[in-house]
């Protein structure tokens, strides 16, 4: 009997390993009952493991479902292709899709919340393996279909694309890019009547041109995007360059500079003048 | 017992149930949970005349039913004054029929210090001509009134049961109001909210501050200006009162509820704008380190988490430099 158990328990896990989609890989650690439905959508048939590194981080209390603080941070896992952000229960479940070319595996950002709802990231490594993270996020209701503040008041429209934005030096050489930009953010699911009008992608370039990130954002983002990224910018390059468009056609262009490689910059060419 | 009782077996009946609703507990329903919900309303007499209810130092779950904040009573020959209402109807009336208890006299005069819901789902229980309060309480009301009763009803349950928002109709626009032997002087402050009502006693030199003070809990933020709360605290520093009702914590004599709220706004203030300053997340600033003091403050790091929601947009939309290219900042 007893060897029988351990031949088991040693196929088991052999099956665990070798085959990260099988069924003890799928069962789903939140017991969502759309978590079939979000696997065909955002993962279809491929290989999938629910994996730990794979960080979501959400407030103890939700405070404001229009602005949800989300950190998704993977940066325990290697070659990290592409990082999907989705919420179950969500009206739209698609948040975001982090490509992260020349920046690490992680994004933090704010989003609406229509009720209570798992918040998830399936992270994409070179191997093909989806790797799946999440956390229930306990809700009130109410934060997709209530109005961008920005609707109720009258500038908005002079404000549109407004940023700002600040880098900060990561000890381990890779730049810090926190950004917010003045959009509504419509879902288009406001009793209003008020059509979609979001910012549907943002592209981090070096100032050399170099594409370090690109993040498809769909209307579950809050209004005023906020986000931070790590890109790793090349040591010739000093300003992050970013660009963003939303699904009126709108440009949203924008610098920040690298201010610590500006001033040795500007160091360097005072100490060259006599 | 009948043949179909017989062949219904307990494991049946569980996976039926677990079938239905999995969250459904699935052993019996102990009386208790099946009873009415009843506040406990335990009244301190703080003066001659005056009773304080102590709100539980907790945020608002379904156990306390929203009864956090303080709420005062104050006798007087011609009738007796009310300051906030509590969190529902069912609070309201309870707290009704303490007074009828204490005094045995008609309310003369509900007052309302600001519009937060812990402190004006009582209303119901009253006659609104008898409720009072400064403009912009109202103001605040019939802007965020029907928010706050929906957040109320999921926070708080069936202890919301048939409440609705009533408002203040009177509007206080005066400096004070004389009810029988009482003087009370009405100062009309913001900061904790954009209108923020503080009221002294002149007979027993009691003020009551609202939520302007907090004391030995930590202070709440999501209508705050903390500039101008501060200037309000310096406004009731100036007050020689006998003793200090907040609208959260006990009431001494005394101004350590004042001190203390000073403390924390400079503190979360520091703390939360540092954080915002170095580049960090939202969700790596709730981790931030809280000075030593603050563990002795119900809440602390709650109310912290809570502060960093309400404080950190407004610190990215002006701390962090205008980078786009198209609008000069």
């Amino acid at each position: 009997m007893k060897s029988i158990s351990r031949v088991w328990m040693v196929a088991t896990l052999l099956v665990w390993i070798v085959l990260p989609s099988s069924s003890f890989a799928s069962q789903d650690p939140l017991n969502s009952v759309n978590w079939e439905e979000m696997k065909d959508q955002f993962i279809g048939d491929s290989a999938y493991v629910f994996d730990e590194r794979v960080k979501v981080i959400v407030p103890s209390v939700l405070e404001n479902q229009a602005q949800v603080p989300v950190s998704v941070d993977a940066r325990d896992l290697p070659n990290v292709r592409k990082i999907v952000v989705f919420a179950d229960f969500n009206p739209i479940q698609h948040v975001l899709t982090l490509t992260p070319l020349k920046a690490k595996p992680f994004i933090s950002f704010r989003m609406k919340v229509e009720q209570a709802t798992p918040v998830r990231a399936a992270v994409l490594t070179a191997d093909g393996v989806w790797h799946i993270g999440g956390i229930y996020l306990d809700a009130t209701g109410g934060g997709c279909s209530s109005p961008a503040m920005a609707r109720q008041k009258e500038d908005w429209s002079t404000t549109l694309g407004h940023t700002r934005g600040r880098l900060w030096p990561q000890l381990d050489g890779s730049t810090r890019v926190r950004l917010t930009v003045r959009h509504p953010m419509d879902t288009g699911l406001t009793p209003d009547n008020i059509p979609a009008f979001y910012i549907e992608t943002l592209q981090l370039r070096s100032s050399s041109g170099v594409l370090l990130a690109l993040v498809n954002i769909r209307e579950p983002v809050s209004e005023d995007p906020t986000m931070t990224l790590h890109v790793k910018l090349p040591l010739s390059d000093d300003a992050v360059l970013i660009e963003g468009r939303d699904i009126g056609g709108n440009i949203y262009p924008s610098k920040i500079p690298a201010r610590w490689k500006q001033s040795r910059a500007i160091l360097q060419n005072s100490t060259l003048t006599p | 017992m009948s043949n179909t009782r017989q062949f219904f077996t307990r494991r049946e009946a569980v996976s039926v149930l677990g079938c239905a609703a999995a969250s459904l507990p699935l052993w019996p329903i102990p009386d208790a949970v099946a009873a009415p919900l009843r506040y406990k309303l335990d009244p301190k007499k703080i003066a001659d005349g005056v009773w304080v209810l102590f709100g539980a130092n907790e945020p608002i779950t379904m156990k306390n039913g929203g009864a956090i904040a303080n709420i005062s009573i104050l006798d007087t020959r011609d009738g007796v004054i009310v300051i906030d209402t509590g969190p529902s109807l069912r609070f309201g009336t309870a707290l009704k029929s303490i007074v009828e208890q204490l005094t045995g006299k008609p309310i003369a005069r509900v007052l309302i210090t600001h519009f937060h819901p812990d402190h004006v789902f009582g209303n119901q229980a009253f006659e609104p001509k008898l409720i009072a309060a400064p403009q912009g309480v109202v103001d605040g009301l019939k802007r965020s009134g029907e928010e706050f009763a929906t957040a109320m009803y999921q926070l708080a349950g069936d202890w919301m049961r048939g409440t609705e928002l009533i408002l203040p109709n009177k509007i206080i626009d005066t400096d004070h109001e004389d009810i029988g032997e009482r003087r009370l002087r009405y100062l009309t402050l913001g900061g904790h909210t954009d209108t923020d009502l503080a009221i002294f006693d002149e007979r027993s030199g009691i003020l009551f501050c609202g939520d302007l003070v907090f004391l030995d809990r930590a202070p709440t933020t999501p209508h705050a200006d903390l500039g101008i709360w501060r200037k309000s605290l310096k406004r009731l520093e100036n007050i020689k009162s006998t003793r200090m009702v907040g609208g959260h914590g006990p009431a001494e004599s005394g101004t350590r509820g004042i001190t203390q709220t000073v403390d924390w706004l400079n503190t979360i203030e520091q703390t939360i704008g540092d954080a915002c300053e170095r580049g960090l997340t939202m969700t790596e600033a709730f981790q931030e380190p809280l000075p030593a003091w603050t563990a002795k403050i119900a809440l602390a790091r709650y109310e912290f988490e809570r502060s960093v929601m309400h404080l950190y947009p407004k610190l990215e939309a002006s701390k962090l430099p205008r980078v786009d290219q198209s609008n000069s900042p």
